[in-house]
């Protein structure tokens, strides 16, 4: 019990860093600023400055004959964008990233609403793990396991045969655009595997805002006579809106710049990233690939735009 | 009088949990119904089973005459205010009390002019353009039931509405929701685990306990005549006999109530021939609840027995011994068997 002094403020401890501890203490702000430092100038000057380097790249234009970058400001560089070779690229690559967070809301609606309202336990914990599983393979893994599933020789193709609907396969695959050879060289091809790849991006978010969706409004929602379709519209999906558009983001965004799936899996038809890719690679045209770089950055800024206009962010 | 809600044998089991265990009870319609009990004792799955959130693992309900086993809730004509009032977060408060007769498919201008009229009479005239997370508990409460009662239903299921209510606000609450009850004329069927609210707005009162009703009846039977320890015990904490000191004090071995009020300090005026009981004990504990002392006295053999002294009475010491007297009328026999 002589240990227990009869002081009623304790002394401080020696040493550097029971001062630096005091000193922290009454000076709250400083340690926040010391926190905080290094990440901002991170993002600040590696991150945004080579992001704004490259927007400023794409104001400068392409000597024809020399190859060489003529550092003067002008518009031509996005005036090629418009030419209707590299609108298409475009338009191709806004089309499918659209078809593909559409797809992707309405598969993860349901497994998210699964796992937010009646998941518990182990059966939660098996739903991240299925979601969260194929994020830990590789990318190009998968990809590649993609394209052998949906080849004609494929398994995807073998299990068709085996329910007798070679027909339907078929039938899809002579329709123009959409279909090709097989599917691993095909636009559907493409869209599948983005979904898939893209997939947990989708659930997760929308998991999360459903989770924070009161069982008792869904139950207020029946009560005052709304059907289960009427409360999907009227409630569920206006409260789950900010997690989809969360997820739209991720799906969209990456969809927008991926140049890997489209080049092992689809038609040789170019998207946005890899026109970036071929660009500032084998073309060296800098410009140019800059100028297609901006191209989802504005998209992406004028979808969130009409997002907020919408009220999608309101019940935040 | 027709039967707004009939339950008949029903139960509700989760597994081995017996929520609510073949209950029967006939509301009658128009009239204020309370369903009391301690959490756990069934009280709101049987509101659930009202609402149809639920459905009867045996047993039938009937509403108006019509089965409501199978029945989801948007087909019943029964509206409930929910505990912590369940408003829609991402709609105005005009739109919430709308709601229901949005989904009705009553056009714009009737619905938003009928919100209007109810928000006006929950005395929230003005209040529509805000947003639930806006209004105060209180204000809150007072819109779930304007948008519960905006569908003129038949049947207006409260689960304990007034729980997170201050007490001032609760008691203003409990005379206005009297009021709006009689001049609807509406069937209330209301859960509560305050004896106190039960008792003053009921017309009559379900005391439930372990998935049962211990006892169905007016506010005064209830009080006065509990039919079983656990009533006389959670309505208003009277003093429970055991057979065997019930049956030295002259009366038959039963299990007998005895409300602390009813007891006074001292051998009581007139004389000792059958008008008054008598008991004596030490005090072990006095409490000071304002308007009067409670005093507990050790009346031997184990038993503790609790009386109500007005303020202006004489408070006797700690460890002293006390005359306990009360008329042999108050003391109720239990159907309880020994």
């Amino acid at each position: 019990m002589s240990a227990i002094t009869q002081t009623s403020i304790l002394e401080g401890r020696s040493g550097t860093f029971a001062r630096l501890s005091d000193f922290f203490w009454r000076n709250p702000k400083i340690l926040l600023f010391l926190m905080l430092a290094p990440p901002l100038l991170w993002l600040g000057i590696i991150y945004l400055g080579s992001l704004f380097a490259l927007l400023l790249q794409s104001f400068f234009s392409i000597d024809e004959f020399s190859g060489l970058i003529n550092y003067e400001f002008t518009l031509d560089t996005y005036r090629q964008l418009l030419i209707p070779s590299n609108f298409d690229i475009i338009l191709r690559t806004v089309v499918m990233a659209a078809l593909v967070t559409l797809a992707s809301a309405v598969i993860a609606f349901p497994i998210a609403y699964y796992a937010a309202r009646y998941a518990r336990g182990k059966w939660k914990a098996l739903f991240y793990l299925g979601v969260m599983l194929p994020l830990w393979s590789s990318y190009l893994v998968k990809v590649y396991a993609w394209k052998l599933i949906l080849a004609k020789e494929g398994i995807f193709t073998w299990f068709l045969a085996k329910l007798h609907l070679t027909w339907l396969l078929d039938a899809w695959l002579s329709l123009p655009v959409v279909g090709g050879n097989s599917l691993s060289i095909s636009y559907t091809g493409t869209f599948i595997v983005f979904v898939y790849v893209w997939m947990p991006f989708m659930i997760l978010p929308i998991q999360a805002a459903l989770e924070r969706v009161p069982g008792n409004l869904i139950e207020a929602s029946a009560d005052l006579g709304g059907n289960p379709a009427q409360t999907f519209r009227h409630v569920l999906f206006p409260l789950a809106l900010p997690g989809i558009i969360a997820g739209s983001i991720f799906t969209f965004s990456l969809t927008l710049g991926d140049y890997i799936i489209p080049q092992i899996i689809g038609s040789s038809r170019l998207f946005i990233g890899q026109a970036v890719y071929a660009q500032q690679g084998t073309a060296g045209n800098i410009p140019l690939a800059a100028a297609f770089t901006v191209v989802p950055i504005v998209i992406m800024g004028f979808y969130l735009w009409m997002a907020k206009k919408q009220g999608a962010f309101d019940a935040l | 009088m027709t039967t707004a809600v009939l339950f008949d044998k029903v139960s509700r089991h989760f597994g081995s949990v017996r929520a609510v265990d073949s209950v029967d009870l006939a509301v009658v319609e128009g009239e204020f119904f309370a369903m009391l009990g301690p959490s756990g004792s069934g009280k709101t799955t049987c509101l659930r089973l009202m609402a149809g959130f639920e459905q009867p693992t045996g047993g039938h309900i009937e509403i108006f005459g019509e089965t409501a086993e199978g029945v989801p809730p948007y087909r019943r004509n029964v509206n409930t205010v929910f505990q912590d009032y369940a408003l829609f977060p991402h709609l105005s408060i005009l739109e919430n009390v709308a709601y229901g007769l949005m989904v009705k498919g009553v056009g714009k201008e009737e619905r938003l002019k009928a919100a209007e009229d109810a928000l006006a009479m929950v005395k929230l005239p003005g209040y529509g353009t805000r947003r639930p997370g806006q209004l105060s508990g209180g204000q809150r409460q007072r819109v779930a039931l304007a948008r519960a009662l905006v569908n003129r239903p038949r049947v207006l299921l409260l689960d304990e509405p007034l729980g997170a209510l201050d007490l001032k606000l609760r008691e203003q609450m409990q005379e206005e929701l009297k009021t709006l009850q009689k001049s609807l004329g509406i069937t209330f069927v209301f859960v509560t685990h305050d004896q106190g609210e039960a008792l003053s707005m009921a017309d009559r009162v379900a005391v439930f306990n372990d998935g049962r009703i211990q006892q169905l009846g007016t506010p005064e039977e209830v009080y006065k005549r509990p039919q079983t320890r656990f009533v006389a015990d959670f309505v208003g904490s009277s003093n429970v006999l055991s057979p065997a000191f019930v049956k030295s004090l002259g009366y038959p071995a039963r299990y007998a109530s005895l409300r602390p009020e009813a007891l006074s300090l001292g051998g009581g005026t007139g004389d000792v021939t059958g008008e008054r009981k008598r008991v004596t004990g030490t005090v072990v504990a006095t409490s000071f609840l304002g308007a009067a002392n409670r005093v507990t006295v050790e009346a031997g053999g184990g038993t503790r027995i609790a009386a109500m002294v007005p303020a202006s009475e004489a408070l006797p010491e700690q460890g002293s011994g006390v005359t306990l007297s009360f008329a042999a009328h108050d003391l109720h026999l239990m159907d309880e068997a020994a």
